[in-house]
């Protein structure tokens, strides 16, 4: 485990460029904006006219109890949201700023260009090279030295190829709980997304390993923009730039970190970060 | 519960443990008499039957005298051989049909519909399905007492027992995995065909085998459909699948063994019962092989597919 660790944080090499940058702004440039969005689960309108901005090279916490919405709002941000029965999204959504939720818009293109991470470690049944070429193969990419070449530099953007350069045709479920997390983001890295969301990766894993993701979404996030869902508050402070507080399906306050755990404007939120309620 | 007295609280615990004993031993009574019903059975089966199966060609040779005399070779045959037609009609079925309705089907009456006739397929007695297979393939189809008719009646008593099975196989893998190939742009289609039914195939192999046992030993829904008798004569080697004597042919007459017993006995001839016997023992003999190469076949799969 230590081994482990010891080589993943030598390889990342970054968790001085994150305490520097995290807790401001540092970017004007937006990815994704969503303009009163709204959701509804049959009769239940789960989230209220949310709208927000997420910037290119900029983690953006999405923070709230359990319950409040952020899971729901992150979920509409791919469209994810459709794939649940009963399950409605309204507003603009827009990428690039094109409105992406139509009934036209392309859902399998999308998806690769605003990826997902999810709680639970997710590889596929499969070995850990095929965990990533798989989605490109069906994507029409062929080559295999280009395959190779894919495998390769997710692995190592995803600080995981030291670890695994030597048993890549063995099975994703042989690695550690940690390392699965980090296979699943070298997974989503692979297709080069402009937009990367990730929905409590930490939630299963052990503190180490929620430090050496953490390291590595900073590592990654410099030409795309990062979106993440947490419980953990001290998580959000130390990653993010920005930060947006959910309550009861209402996005109540939006800012840069530093401000949001500092010097909160809203008494529900303030409530929230003294542990009043969580 | 507080306010109890000390000796009202023992007084409780000693009856509750007392009753857990008694459950305990009318449960373990229970299970031993399933035992040794099982077990009875089978041993003595297997001693009415077993000098017969190793009796030199009854294996091997062709049955003489109408089933009385000779061997059983063509009726183990054309078992496996309807099983395997079967698999082939009813697999395909099953499999399209659990994942329209575990990936695919909008919530609404027509899915619920289609849930219920499944389950409505599985509950019919298997000598009306039978009965409804003579009538629509043998007599309005002009198949006549034929393999093919036979098959079709087996898969309509498979369909429902496959789709129930994958079903389940499917709606067991975590929808997390299914979360992981959607986002990552895939469609639904190469989500089921890539990762679902793969993740899905230990369970889905299990219950294919099992299914496969049940149609191994079914005879009410073969006597009209496909017939009481094997003919006397067939060619292995032969490719014309339209001659009647053509193993491979699937519009002949076949006979499975369970079919086969109940004709052999049903005729009485006393003489023949050590022949019913033999064919009984072998019956069950495969079945109880499908039993257990179920559980090896799906526990290997799953072996192979999580780490190594």
């Amino acid at each position: 485990m230590t081994n482990e660790t010891d080589q993943f944080l030598k390889s990342v090499g970054s968790s001085e460029i994150s305490k520097r940058t995290a807790g401001v702004a540092i970017s004007d440039e937006v990815v994704l904006e969503t303009r009163d969005v709204n959701v509804y689960y049959g009769d239940h309108h789960a989230l209220h006219d949310t709208s927000l901005k997420f910037h290119k090279g900029e983690i953006t916490a999405l923070i709230g109890p359990s319950g409040c919405g952020k899971s729901t709002y992150l979920r509409s941000l791919n469209l994810m949201n459709r794939e649940i029965r009963g399950c409605r999204v309204e507003g603009e959504i827009l990428y690039q700023g094109r409105n992406i939720n139509t009934t036209k818009e392309n859902l399998y293109e999308l998806r690769r260009s605003i990826g997902m991470v999810f709680q639970q470690p997710n590889p596929f049944h499969k070995s850990i090279r095929e965990n990533i070429t798989f989605a490109p193969k069906r994507h029409g990419i062929k080559d295999k030295a280009t395959l190779d070449q894919m495998v390769e530099e997710s692995l190592r953007g995803a600080a995981l190829w030291d670890e695994v350069k030597d048993k890549l045709d063995q099975s994703a479920f042989a690695l550690s709980g940690g390392q699965q997390q980090r296979l699943c983001i070298a997974r989503t890295l692979a297709m080069n997304p402009d937009v990367i969301l990730f929905d409590e990766p930490c939630s299963a894993l052990d503190p180490i390993s929620t430090l050496a993701i953490e390291d590595l979404m900073t590592s990654i996030v410099a030409d795309r923009a990062i979106v993440i869902v947490t419980h953990n508050m001290e998580q959000a402070s130390r990653v993010s730039n920005r930060t947006a507080f959910f309550y009861m399906g209402d996005m109540v306050e939006y800012g840069e970190t530093d401000q949001i755990f500092q010097r909160p404007n809203d008494k529900r939120l303030n409530d929230y970060l003294t542990g009043m309620f969580s | 519960m507080a306010n109890l007295t000390v000796e009202a609280q023992n007084a409780r615990i000693k009856r509750s443990m007392r009753n857990d004993r008694i459950a305990t031993g009318i449960l373990t009574l229970i299970v031993g008499l399933v035992m040794v019903i099982v077990v009875s059975m089978v041993l003595y089966i297997l001693a009415q039957g077993f000098g017969q199966l190793l009796q030199p060609g009854f294996l091997t040779e062709a049955a003489r005298a109408n089933g009385t005399e000779g061997g059983i070779a063509y009726q183990l045959f054309d078992s496996f051989y309807l099983l395997i037609l079967t698999l082939i009609i009813s697999l395909p079925i099953s499999l399209g049909g659990a994942v329209f309705l575990v990936e695919y089907a909008p919530e609404g009456p027509i899915t619920k519909i289609a849930s219920t006739a499944i389950e409505t397929l599985s509950s019919l007695p298997s000598i009306v399905v039978g009965m409804f297979g003579f009538l629509m393939f043998s007599v309005n189809f002009g198949w006549g007492y034929s393999l093919i008719s036979g098959a079709i009646a087996l898969t309509m008593f498979n369909i429902p027992i496959l789709t129930r099975v994958i079903q389940q196989a499917l709606e067991d893998v975590p929808a997390s995995q299914r979360d992981a190939c959607l986002a990552m742009g895939l469609t639904r289609w190469e989500t089921t065909l890539h990762v679902l039914i793969p993740a899905a195939m230990p369970a889905i192999v299990t219950g294919v085998v099992l299914s496969a046992g049940r149609v191994f030993g079914e005879a009410a829904a073969l006597l009209f459909t496909s017939g009481m008798s094997s003919p006397a004569r067939l060619n292995f080697f032969s490719l014309n699948f339209a001659s009647p004597t053509c193993a491979w042919n699937i519009f002949r007459p076949g006979e499975s063994l369970a079919v086969h017993i109940y004709k052999i006995y049903g005729e009485g001839s006393p003489e023949a019962q050590h022949i019913v016997w033999g064919t009984a023992a072998l019956l069950m003999i495969c079945v109880l092989l499908f039993n257990v190469l179920s559980r090896i076949a799906g526990k290997a799969l799953a072996r192979r597919m999580t780490a190594e």
